[in-house]
């Protein structure tokens, strides 16, 4: 084989496990702030994930150890488990990974072939289908008087004999709910941030885990494994989005800083619309691939039917990548001074 | 000596391995028995042989000529006789053999006679094909006729003169020692070029991990109070490349699609200005230069080789291990497998690189491409590797063209840096042999087309040539009826006349049918004559039938 | 109900003159859809297809007379590009008009020609250079490798030679080092 005969010492599974390493910030805090039920659902969603993996490796004729050796199907299972529900029932956990992987990953080629991201696509199809189960979020241990231990979440997850008044006093409306429904009852944006579910910035326990996957994506970018482009480019358009709605009317929309704190942003913007397969991958591409998704979000929150919109934002970008690339090919060494885009 | 410096987009830092050869001094290579001298040592039309079997030749006599303008000759490495004009392998990465000559070695290397040339007095055109002659060629590796680079053209000079030092292969350290060892040569040879093109500045770069050789050359440059800036820029690969040297030392770059005279710039190696210096102060044509055998080998060092010398001479000189598991020609980046070890070190062997498990672990198997863009942030062209990968591997070359296919230099940063290991250089390669290989076909077509149209232009043109002569005969013809006096008085209708014609054409038919008669029928026995002419009864007869719907025909 | 019986006539006749319009502003001369295949075609001018060369070769597909996969000498490849050209399913070489041969030049045995200008007369382009009772010598560059001068030739002196790869003419293959191909899976 011909040259070059040395390779840097990077790896598909490296890069991978640096992603799922930059995670554990994040689930430690998610334990803390929502109690342990987490760890439940990232277990099943990787055994799912795997093993759904390897079915379909098999099927399509491929060896299955390299590519099971690439981290690629966990680390989409972890980010599908992160943005479920914390206390989803297992079926919904296990339907969505199943969609993920099957469906959104490997009926599209498998591994670097995948139009839309994998992990959202599988939030997606749940939203659409199970809206009410995908509300049972584990309410912030700080605001509930009776933690659920490990075991009994395990029960809640898995169908177990929970009375409905137990399950009613650990789960609780996310702050983005709780937001959509105070506007439609025609309260202000104030009077809805006094409920005590409303922290600082994004909302009690929230805006600790934003920051944890903050600081995980901060070490990504140190790494070289994510660039600066999306992540900035992403909370810059939900910053600026939400800021502009929100100058005009303070009532109605809310603060900038509660959106880019409220759940599933931070991990969206360091960890999900930084999925290079689906993304946009020329510099200026980028950047538009991330505030688009930044502005769609801010956009599908406040008036799309559903309340957080960084899936669908993302979603809706993925589609538009081929095209983002081939308008945004940078200038080449040598180059003319503006490039036009290649004809198709 | 503080001048700014600019960076290139994009490159690697491999491990360098310098030190394992460029700390031995500089050794000659023994003189082999036998040499090997390719006529295709560089870019261009390969050299025309000039001698035949069992010719004597003399150490530098040219044995064959540069065959147009963008050629160079090739010389006897020493003196002996030729033993073979032929097909033999050659350091090419595809194991194909090409033409060679064989020189029996004497072990007298007995010089041809030659002179140093006074290059001052010389015109440029003349010196320039002293120096072809001199089978002058660019030692960085790409092997370009120095002759005709050195040529400024209708611009009438080049300003700018680099010299490039950076030798940012792995490996690979004959710049390196020639420059630690021969700084003054190479400053001389560098006057030349300024000479011929005309430069008003002259820039040295050497990247940072060769202080020995940038002290050598700025000692050189002092002493010889030569106007030369040694530019010390930082060892990233690919920063020896032309174009990535040019833009670190002017921050300028090189047009996609141009030349760098294009924007007034010329970049030589440091050995060819060596090799000029050789070839203009003593009259010594290319036959030697510094060749680094490296890795896998016990003591790696630098050795001053005949072109021609087989590799594994050297390879047995530096001392070969068990355990080799390949030879490259070149460094680890763009080097390319050797098929074996007889081929001769030609004018663009810089270094051998000798293989082995632990120094080259086999390459891991490839993944799909994950679109991570490492890719495009290793490029030195600043391309969008991934996307070339893309199309070259769906085999949609005109949409990689359209990406810049061709501003690729194959360097191997993308494929160095690719997470999945794919061999991306390789598609690049792939895509663009198949490009040219197309282009090929297609002017052959172009030209088979343009052939068979005008074959039946001409086919057409002789046929109506014909028809015409016919038809002037025809004409002749009826002219001639026409005049002759006719029993029916008026004048002919034209179906008369072609009556008259094919009246004339039939007799004619049957006076020619009387001569060819078959000569057998001649003295028959009685029986067979009667048989013959009963048939000869029955065929009129038919003949007569036959004619009859012909004739209702003709008056209607 | 009158209005918007109006308006849809109006946007009728409006896009008729604006197609009418174009049909002449834009016309153009010629066929350029059998220009666009006869560029496909390899010039071979074999006849292998059926057709007298390849430019009516080229226009009996551009009017829909004759199949996309006749021509031996070009092809799948060929095949591809024409179904691409045309908008259609590729679909396998016709083997009935013969199979795809590697690439070669026709070479006579100047000992046995005689000299008789039938292969002259039988080649599409030229590449055959002599006169009656000299001897024949084939034009390698010029040569198409069509086999028409094969079976006028009396002696039987022409033979096919195919391009042997040289080192000018080496090019690189395609690399096969995806996973893919450890398992012979056909989804690509």
């Amino acid at each position: 084989m011909p040259s070059p005969f040395i390779l840097d010492r990077s790896s598909v599974t490296q890069v991978m496990a640096w992603v799922l390493a930059a995670l554990l910030p994040g689930i430690a805090v998610y334990v803390w702030a929502f109690g342990p039920g987490i760890l439940v659902t990232l277990a099943l969603a990787t055994v799912t994930a795997l093993a759904a993996e390897a079915a379909m490796l098999k099927a399509r004729g491929y060896p299955a150890k390299p590519f099971l050796a690439d981290l690629s199907a966990i680390v989409t299972a972890w980010l599908l488990a992160l943005s479920l529900p914390s206390l989803a029932p297992w079926w919904l956990i296990v339907t969505g990974t199943l969609f993920a992987i099957v469906v959104a990953k490997h009926l599209y080629g498998g591994l670097g072939q995948n139009i839309f991201n994998p992990a959202m696509v599988g939030y997606a199809v749940l939203i659409v289908s199970f809206p009410a189960q995908m509300t049972q979020w584990a309410a912030p241990l700080e605001l509930t008087s009776a933690p659920l231990t490990l075991a009994q979440s395990a029960a809640v997850i898995f169908g177990g004999d929970v009375p409905k008044a137990t399950l009613d006093a650990v789960t609780m409306a996310t702050p983005l709910d709780a937001l959509r429904t105070g506007l439609l009852q025609q309260h202000t944006v104030d009077e809805i941030m006094a409920q005590p579910i409303f922290g600082h910035y994004g909302g009690v326990g929230f805006e600790w885990l934003a920051a944890a996957f903050l600081l995980g994506g901060l070490v990504l970018w140190a790494l070289r494994i994510v660039g600066w482009q999306v992540p900035l480019a992403f909370l810059a358009g939900i910053w600026l989005t939400a800021g502009f709605l929100h100058f005009f009317d303070a009532g109605r929309f809310g603060a900038p800083w509660f959106h880019l704190f409220a759940p599933s942003v931070m991990l969206g913007a360091f960890f999900i619309a930084t999925d290079p397969v689906s993304g946009a991958t020329t510099p200026r591409g980028k950047l538009i691939f991330g505030f688009g998704a930044g502005f769609l979000t801010v956009v599908i929150r406040t008036w799309g039917g559903y309340p957080d919109g960084v899936a669908f934002a993302i979603l809706l970008m993925n589609l538009c990548v081929p095209l983002i690339d081939q308008y945004t090919q940078p200038r080449i060494y040598g180059g003319a001074k503006k490039t036009k885009a290649p004809s198709a | 000596m503080s001048r700014e410096l600019f960076k290139f987009k994009g490159g690697v830092h491999p491990p360098e391995h310098k030190a394992e050869s460029n700390a031995r001094p500089v050794r000659a290579a023994p003189l082999p028995k036998k040499l090997v001298i390719p006529l295709r040592q560089h870019i261009g039309s390969p050299a025309k042989p000039l001698v035949s079997v069992g010719d004597r030749v003399l150490k530098g006599q040219m044995i064959g000529e540069a065959d147009g303008t963008i050629s160079a000759a090739v010389h006897a490495s020493s003196s002996g006789i030729v033993s073979a004009v032929d097909q033999q392998p050659v350091p090419h990465i595809s194991g194909l053999p090409d033409l060679c000559i064989s020189i029996e070695t004497d072990g007298r290397d007995e010089w041809v006679e030659h002179r140093p040339l006074d290059y001052r007095a010389l015109a440029p055109a003349d010196l320039r094909i002293r120096l072809r002659d001199l089978g002058l060629a660019g030692l960085g590796g790409a092997v370009f006729p120095s002759a005709v680079k050195l040529d400024p053209g209708a611009a009438q000079h080049c300003p700018t003169l680099i010299i490039n030092g950076g030798e940012c292969e792995p490996w690979i350290t004959c710049d390196d020692v020639l420059m630690r060892t021969r700084a003054d040569e190479i400053l001389q040879g560098v006057a030349i070029m300024r000479h011929l093109l005309g430069s008003t500045e002259i820039l040295v770069g050497i990247e940072d991990n060769k202080p020995e050789a940038i002290a050598a050359m700025q000692a050189a440059a002092a002493r010889m109070d030569f106007a030369a800036e040694i530019m010390v820029v930082p060892a990233r690969y690919p920063g020896g490349g032309a174009k990535q040297m040019i833009q670190v030392l002017t921050g300028r770059e090189v047009p996609s699609g141009k030349l760098s005279t294009d924007i007034g710039i010329q970049v030589f190696n440091v050995g060819t200005a060596y090799a000029l210096a050789r070839a203009v102060h003593h009259g010594e044509p290319l036959i030697s230069r510094l060749v680094t055998v490296t890795g896998h080998v016990l003591r790696p060092q630098n050795f001053e080789v005949l072109i021609g010398t087989p590799m594994h001479a050297l390879i047995t000189l530096a001392g070969d291990r068990d355990g080799t598991t390949g030879v490259l020609m070149g460094g680890p980046m763009m080097g390319m497998p050797m098929p074996n070890l007889d081929v001769p070190v030609v004018k663009a062997t810089n270094c051998i690189l000798v293989q082995s498990a632990e120094l080259f672990p086999p390459l891991p198997k490839a993944l799909p491409c994950i679109r991570c863009t490492r890719c495009a942030d290793a490029c030195p062209a600043e391309l969008q590797p991934q996307e070339l990968f893309r199309f070259a591997k769906a085999g949609d070359f005109g949409r990689a063209q359209e990406y810049h296919l061709f501003d690729c230099i194959e360097c191997g940063c993308c494929s160095y840096v690719c997470p999945s290991h794919i061999p991306l250089v390789d598609f690049y390669r792939y895509a663009k042999s198949e490009i040219w290989t197309r282009e090929k076909d297609k002017r052959a077509a172009d030209l088979a087309r343009e052939r068979h149209e005008f074959r039946q232009f001409r086919q057409e043109r002789e046929k109506k040539e014909k028809a015409e002569k016919l038809a002037a005969k025809a004409q002749a013809k009826r002219a001639e009826l026409a005049a002759a006096p006719d029993a029916g008085g008026a004048a002919p209708s034209e179906a008369d006349a072609k009556k008259a014609l094919i009246a004339a054409a039939l007799a004619r038919a049957q006076a020619k049918k009387a001569e060819t008669a078959p000569k057998n029928t001649d003295h028959l026995p009685p029986g067979t004559q009667r048989e013959i002419e009963e048939i000869e009864a029955r065929r009129a007869k038919i003949r007569e039938l036959a004619r009859q719907p012909l004739e209702s025909d003709e008056k209607p | 109900m009158l209005a918007a019986i109006l308006v849809m006539a109006g946007i009728a006749v409006a896009i008729g003159l604006a197609l009418g319009w174009s049909a002449i502003r834009f016309k153009v001369e010629g066929n350029p859809l059998a220009e666009k295949i006869d560029a496909i075609l390899p010039q071979t001018q074999c006849g292998q297809c059926g057709f007298l060369g390849c430019r009516p070769y080229a226009e009996a597909i551009a009017k829909g007379e004759a199949d996309i996969n006749l021509c031996p000498p070009g092809g799948e490849e060929g095949v591809k590009k024409l179904a691409d050209l045309l908008g259609v399913e590729p679909k396998p070489l016709d083997e009935t008009h013969g199979a795809p041969k590697p690439k070669s030049v026709a070479f006579i045995d100047e000992q046995t020609c005689i000299g008789c200008t039938l292969c002259i007369q039988a080649c599409p382009v030229d590449a055959i250079s002599g006169a009656a009772k000299q001897m024949h010598t084939i034009i390698a560059a010029e040569c198409t490798g069509c086999e028409l001068c094969l079976p006028p030739c009396p002696v039987d002196c022409i033979t096919m030679v195919p391009i042997a790869e040289d080192l000018p003419h080496w090019k690189w293959k395609h690399p096969v080092v995806m996973l893919k191909q450890v398992s012979g899976d056909s989804s690509a």
